[in-house]
């Protein structure tokens, strides 16, 4: 292995990164600082380092001066170390040899009005890195199989859509559902928007293909109980109604349970009054044709969302399904008044916003309230409904006397969603929601490789959304299975057997049950399962764990190297 | 001149690191003090690591993670919290100021919140002036009651119960038996204190033996206290028995890894 039991031999690349970095930064003279440092052969500037030209520097100097570490000092490696590590892979130098120093985005950027004191920081960041890199050991990432098949979790609109996509990719899948009938939310939504047409219809055609499909195994009535394993080859346990238990392996895992509907027990005489009802419900009767005409509807907004405390979160999908249910209460009885309160519309996108010029034109009422105002609903003789409330726009309380009070309420995480995070070890947001790995770089991965997320489960969002994520994510599980072989991260832990005493904290901790105990007791990492948080390492009672790439003695080296020690 | 302490921040890479570069990119401007060492969590920061820090002349660190919740790795900030809080009280027993550690949440979305708190903590530590530790002569009985204290947060005792602290309260033993967080602090601060004098027993016998008689009027504690710790020294294989001088035993420390 190269790199290994040699004197290292650091090259030192810095950055103008334009003016971004040189403009503040006195660029020259960090990199004559760098050539000072011990171990350091090499040091040069470039305008842009990770331009093409400064990959052919780097990869040059590689060969030039036989370097077997190599330093960056630019930006964020949360950006750009895959890039660098890549070009020194390319060069012939592993690429756990290569390390970084932000000199941009924690130094010149952060102190432009300190030249002086940002260039001394950037010196110290590169002895830092200097002293990281004389004791970095060059890693090899193990490579696995990954099984062709994959797990969805929930059988919904979202998890039909991903099941029929890797079918037809020629993958085998398993649909767990819960519910005895597969379809989800959508069995309940009666029309779509904004093209009105019926749910069902779309839906049956579904749920025929994903019957109908070879590849598709689809249980219904069934549970999660169990997962371990990691990437390519999951075990899966699964309980169904009666009570039986069934095993499988997989080698990806869709998550998409969708989420519950909040039932506002207490709010707006909701469970007090019988024509207090929620918007679920009113597609309900909508779609049996149990509407009686009404004189006046009035609908709420925001039910239950938005709030100070609590449930924070806009569901996203309440503005536009009030519209829909307006409409169609005025088809179905033009006569009818609808008042939709509300306390910001958000009709996003362009076919929405026209949608919501048309309820317009439909003489749907719209009033803005305040939440500091919400409105009032109480009832008077005979079952009618006042609601009073702070009309925004008049500057004054109006009140009017309904048939129908309906409730806009947010999507909500089912109540189980909780103990499948705990099965499946993946987070769950504030909100309750799964959390993703990267709310933008990576919205429909979780952390944990081969586990993804679609549909509502992730967040409120309508059909269209829930089944464009349900495509990506089919795409994302796609590609290691489409891949057959996958190399996975070396950043890992390792138990020194020698010192371990079996005490099994690290094996209680770790939150991805990747350390198990074996025969004789000793603590053993499965590699591939370990994500490198190091926790285990600094709850080691023994300190018998090492951190690959981030170990004890590389990171007091940089402490040490931060607070002036030169290392040789 | 004036005093330009030195921070060492340990940043997990997911949020607060990620909170560092956003300040960065928003061109948010905070004191230059602060030096960042970019770990994969806050649950990676050990107390060892923290210690050696201090001990090495640090004015201050400030380990940074992700908000409860919202830990890359589920939970391995709560995990450095309940590290964190048990070495403050450690660094209290040894006359360092416990202010000179500190813990906080940043996400990724928080650059601003990440400059203050930089900022804050830099002011904070400018009012403490230099750590007693820092610089060519540093304060030399807080220097070897911090090597003890390291040498405690090394010990086993401790590490389990701080690597356990969050299973015990929040699920119980093997058998299924809750601690209360009360209880936890107890016993706690009970070891915390047992095995920081022990650790400072062993330092002083490792540089002469001593009898128990000079051993508590050196710590200032109840002869009784001594023996029992001595008692519990040797039996862990770290202290004998050097010499009896006329009826009197002098102890000394035996080389171990600790």
């Amino acid at each position: 292995m190269e790199g290994l039991g040699e004197t290292p031999r650091i090259g030192v690349f810095v950055c103008h990164c334009g003016i971004n970095i040189g403009g503040v930064v006195k660029v020259p003279d960090v990199v004559e600082y760098a050539k000072t440092l011990p171990g350091v052969v090499y040091a040069e500037n470039n305008l842009y380092t990770c331009s093409s030209e400064g990959i052919s520097k780097i990869q040059e100097g590689i060969a030039k001066y036989n370097l077997n570490r190599v330093i960056v000092a630019s930006c964020t490696p949360r950006t750009h170390e895959p890039l660098f590590r890549a070009a020194c892979e390319e060069a012939g130098v592993n690429r756990y040899l290569f390390e970084m120093a932000n000199i941009r985005d924690q130094c010149s950027w952060a102190h432009m009005h300190e030249p002086e004191k940002a260039t001394e920081k950037a010196k110290d960041l590169v002895r830092m890195a200097v002293a990281k890199a004389h004791l970095l050991k060059p890693l090899e990432e193990p490579e696995i199989d990954v099984a062709p098949s994959a797990l969805i979790i929930g059988g919904g609109i979202s998890g039909m859509t991903a099941a029929l996509c890797l079918a037809n990719q020629g993958f085998k899948v398993y649909v767990v559902e819960k519910e005895p009938e597969l379809g989800g939310m959508l069995r309940r939504i009666y029309k779509l928007y904004p093209s009105m047409e019926d749910a069902s219809e779309g839906l049956s055609r579904i749920v025929n293909s994903v019957r109908s499909n070879k590849s598709i195994n689809v249980l219904t009535s069934t549970v999660v109980k169990q997962v371990t394993g990691f990437i390519g080859n999951f075990e899966v346990v699964v309980e169904r109604a009666n009570g039986e238990t069934m095993n499988f392996g997989v080698g990806t895992i869709i998550v998409a349970t969708g989420a519950a509907n909040f039932e506002p027990i207490g709010m707006y005489g909701y469970g007090e009054y019988d024509n207090v009802i929620t918007q679920l419900q009113l597609e309900q009767l909508l779609k049996d044709g149990q509407l009686k005409k009404p004189e006046k509807v009035v609908m709420v907004q925001c039910v239950g969302a938005r709030e100070e405390k609590g449930r924070a979160y806009c569901s996203r999908i309440c503005c536009m399904n009030a519209l829909k249910n307006a409409i169609l209460i005025k088809e179905l009885y033009p006569e009818a008044e609808v008042y939709v309160l509300f306390r910001d519309l958000q009709t996003y996108g362009k076919e929405y916003e026209e949608y919501y010029s048309d309820t317009r034109r439909k003489f749907i009422q719209f009033i803005n309230y305040v939440s500091e105002r919400p409105p009032e609903v109480t009832s008077e003789p005979g079952g009618k409904l006042i609601v009073r409330t702070y009309d925004v726009l008049l500057g004054s309380e109006i009140e009017i006397d309904t048939d129908l009070v309906v409730l806009s309420t947010p999507l909500v995480p089912h109540e189980d969603a909780k103990e499948l995070s705990q099965i499946l070890k993946v987070p769950l947001g504030p909100d309750g929601f799964f959390f993703e790995a990267h709310v933008k770089l990576r919205p429909i991965d979780f952390a944990t490789d081969g586990i993804y997320v679609c549909g509502t489960a992730h967040s409120p969002k309508d059909t269209a959304e829930s089944v464009s994520q349900a495509f990506g994510v089919a795409s994302r599980a796609a590609i290691p299975m489409a891949v057959k072989r996958l190399r996975v991260e070396a950043i890992t832990a390792m138990v020194n057997e020698n010192v371990c005493t079996g005490c099994g904290t690290c094996v209680r901790l770790c939150p991805y049950g990747a350390i198990q105990k074996d025969e004789r007791g000793v603590a053993k990492v499965t590699s591939v399962v370990c994500k490198g948080c190091g926790t285990c390492a600094s709850s080691c009672p023994e300190r018998a764990i090492t951190m690959r790439h981030f170990t004890d003695e590389q990171i007091m080296a940089q402490a040490l190297a931060a607070l002036g020690r030169v290392f040789a | 001149m004036t005093f330009e302490p030195r921070i060492i921040g340990f940043l997990c890479n997911w949020c607060s690191y990620a909170g560092a570069d956003l300040a960065g990119v928003s061109r948010i401007q905070y004191p230059t003090n602060i030096r960042i060492i970019r770990l994969m969590c806050s649950g990676r920061v050990d107390p060892v690591i923290v210690l050696e820090t201090l001990i090495n002349g640090a004015d201050g660190v400030l380990v940074m993670g992700c908000h409860p919740g919202d830990c890359h790795y589920v939970e391995g900030n709560l995990y450095t919290e309940r590290k964190v809080k048990m070495l403050k009280k450690l660094i209290a027993r040894t006359g360092l100021e416990p202010e000179r550690l500190h813990l906080e949440w940043v996400s990724a979305s928080e650059g601003g919140r990440f400059a203050e708190l930089v900022r804050d903590f830099t002011n904070q530590i400018k009012a403490l002036g230099p750590s007693p530790l820092a610089g060519e002569k540093p304060n030399p009985v807080i220097l070897e009651n911090i090597l003890a204290a390291k040498s405690a947060a090394e010990d086993f005792r401790l590490r389990v119960l701080v690597g356990r602290e969050k299973e015990l309260i929040e699920k119980g033993n093997v058998y299924g038996e809750k601690t209360t967080q009360e209880e936890f602090d107890k016993t706690m601060d009970e070891a915390l204190r047992a095995e920081y004098v022990r650790s400072k027993i062993y330092f002083a016998v490792r540089k002469e033996p001593q009898s128990i008689k000079e051993l508590s009027k050196r710590l200032d504690l109840d002869p009784q206290m001594v023996l029992r710790h001595i008692v519990v020294l040797r039996r862990r294989g770290m202290v004998a028995v050097d010499r009896v001088d006329g009826t009197t035993p002098l102890y000394t420390a035996l080389e171990v890894g600790r």
